[in-house]
């Protein structure tokens, strides 16, 4: 060989320290994972990992109802008034929990049809179409269609209108449960959808003719092949519409009733009250409860679909 | 082998949930331009006045710029960060990789309302003073994800063998990376960072922990529904935000249909021709 070591070490001292680097890199690729992966897992750990434990730790505090100050006398007080039958916390979880699956529930029903027209029958071109009409509503402020909903829910609504000029009476829906499971159904309903196509887009077209092939019906092939296939993405889709309810706080705020009563929007009144502790402790709720539901759908394989 | 009927009837059924999605969007884009400031169905005369309005009120404009700046550093280092993690969890095997999915996921299936208070207690502990950054960081938690998937899944489709290829032909790390990695990479970075600056620029909830006193264009609506004041400059101002949200996504989905994240074609066939895709250096 003619070209001599030396050549690949030619140029700045720059050049010739990031040639090296680069070699150390190759020979010891644990050393370059490791080097990629601190900063942003360090970030992570500290910052978000870091501030759960921080509200969970203040969780075992109490407050000083004079001064509104924290105490650091640790104690389970706060889990104990939580988890107490005689108080309305347990119940008010069970409701929103009921809510979470309903709206779960509601958004698989509707997704599902426009996910299979989307990923199975839809021509190219219609496809993309309906993809940005529904990535544009997933994208556009949280807020906003929240509060487009307050406005057509209410008393001199467009849906009162819309039912006064059809001859019937007004239909008071606004500030009461079924708003709210309305609303997060509308508002979480993109998150079903796109997981579904993408779970329906992956089911090889030879399945689907092998099943017909083998004399199965269109309604055989969708419940024995299809829908096992597109559970997946069903379940990658609840982990969003489950959870998003779960926490929400904004939705009942805004289009729920004052007596409307949501862990998030008691987490939120307990915040309103300087009461952090116990709105830690009521937190580990839907925590909890989500840590469990991830975990399943993990071994559901749905993370593969999200 | 589907029938006729089936298949209009999804059609039909697609149609209805698409109007559905687009309803209120439709609904509060008109409330915009009317002219009464009840907010009352139906519109009974338009104007253009309260665009003006909003234009000139000095609280929007700060809170325009305030989001702006918010999501432009928080797309910056959501876009370092998750590059970083996508590199090493794309390329290596390890303990514990299949964890750090499941970590970055966390901040979008965890309620804001966790997050924000999570955030103000760790800021409280840790005696750092509500500011920008605050903000900055609240919205990097669950900004990182977006970037880190969308790099995962390119890096996933390329060939590792072309940065060693790159390294024999005697590149460094920094060319490597410019002329091996970037052309590879880059259109996953720009739709990731275009996705992250909406997420960052609408998102209320973390941002209503982090922020005290400042106010940024979604915190500024908020805090008009709930006093029900100045509705028809909300109105405006929620128009806006979708139109401002609107222009980044729709510009990531055409980057990415372009290079084939978003596959028109049967998966498969796409799928194995991007497998096989050597970039252009």
């Amino acid at each position: 060989m003619a070209v001599d070591a030396g050549a690949f070490e030619a140029g700045s001292p720059g050049r010739r320290a990031r040639l090296r680097l680069s070699g150390l890199f190759w020979r010891r690729p644990w050393l370059k994972a490791l080097a990629l992966l601190t900063p942003p897992l360090a970030a992570f750990l500290i910052v978000y990992i870091g501030a759960l434990v921080a509200l969970f730790i203040s969780s075992f505090w109490s407050i000083n109802s004079f001064t509104a100050e924290i105490e650091h006398t640790w104690s389970l007080a706060n889990y104990r008034l939580i988890f107490d039958t005689s108080q309305p916390y347990l119940d008010i979880a069970k409701l929103t929990i009921e809510i979470a699956a309903a709206v779960t529930l509601t958004d698989a029903v509707l997704a599902f049809p426009l996910a299979f027209f989307m990923a199975r029958l839809a021509s190219s071109r219609t496809r993309a179409l309906l993809f940005v009409m529904v990535l544009l509503p997933l994208w556009s402020s949280y807020l906003v269609r929240v509060y487009a909903w307050q406005t057509i829910l209410a008393h001199d609504g467009v849906i009162n209108w819309a039912l006064n000029g059809m001859g019937f009476g007004d239909l008071n829906l606004a500030y009461t449960n079924w708003a709210i499971w309305i609303v997060f159904s509308y508002v979480w309903l993109p998150f079903m959808v796109l997981p579904i196509y993408a779970a329906l887009e992956r089911i090889p077209e030879s399945y689907l003719e092998a099943s017909a092939d083998l004399g199965a019906s269109g309604l055989k092939t969708l419940r024995s092949v299809i829908l096992p296939l597109a559970l997946p993405g069903i379940i990658a889709g609840s982990i969003f519409t489950f959870s998003l309810t779960l926490g929400d706080y904004l939705t009942p705020l805004l289009v729920g009733g004052t007596g409307s009563n949501f862990i998030g929007i008691e987490i939120y009144r307990f915040i309103g009250d300087s009461n952090i502790p116990l709105a830690g402790a009521y937190a580990t709720i839907p925590i909890a409860i989500m840590g469990v539901y991830l975990l399943l759908a993990r071994r559901a394989g749905a993370f593969e679909a999200l | 082998m589907q029938q006729r009927s089936s298949r209009i009837a999804l059609a039909i059924w697609s149609l209805l949930v698409i109007a559905f999605l687009w309803f209120p969007l439709v609904i509060i884009g008109l409330y915009a331009f009317n002219s009464s400031n009840v907010q009352g169905w139906p519109i009974t005369s338009w104007t253009l006045h309260w665009f003006s309005v909003a234009w000139h009120d000095p609280d929007v404009r700060s809170a325009f710029w305030l989001s702006i700046r918010v999501a432009l550093a928080t797309t910056g280092i959501a876009l370092v960060l998750g590059t970083m993690a996508a590199a090493a969890v794309a390329r290596y095997r390890f303990f514990g990789r299949d964890t750090v999915s499941f970590l970055f996921v966390l901040p979008l299936a965890l309620p804001g309302i966790i997050t924000g208070i999570s955030l103000l207690r760790f800021y409280d502990f840790a005696g750092i003073s509500i500011s920008i950054w605050t903000i900055v960081i609240g919205h990097t938690t669950f900004c990182v994800v977006v970037v880190y998937n969308n790099v995962v899944a390119r890096l996933r489709r390329s060939s590792p063998s072309l940065v060693e290829a790159s390294q024999d032909l005697g590149a460094d790390g920094w060319q490597t990376f410019r002329f091996v990695l970037w052309p590879v990479l880059s259109t996953a970075l720009v739709a990731g960072g275009l996705l992250a600056f909406a997420l960052s620029f609408d998102e209320v909830i973390v941002t209503y922990f982090t922020a005290g006193a400042q106010e940024t264009l979604p915190i500024f609506i908020l805090d008009n529904i709930e006093r029900g004041q100045q509705l028809p400059v909300v109105n405006v101002v929620a128009l806006f935000v979708i139109a401002v949200t609107a222009i980044p996504v729709l510009l990531a989905q055409r980057v990415m249909r372009d290079s084939g994240i978003i596959r028109r074609g049967p998966a498969q066939v796409t799928e194995a021709v991007e497998a096989a895709e050597i970039p252009a250096v």
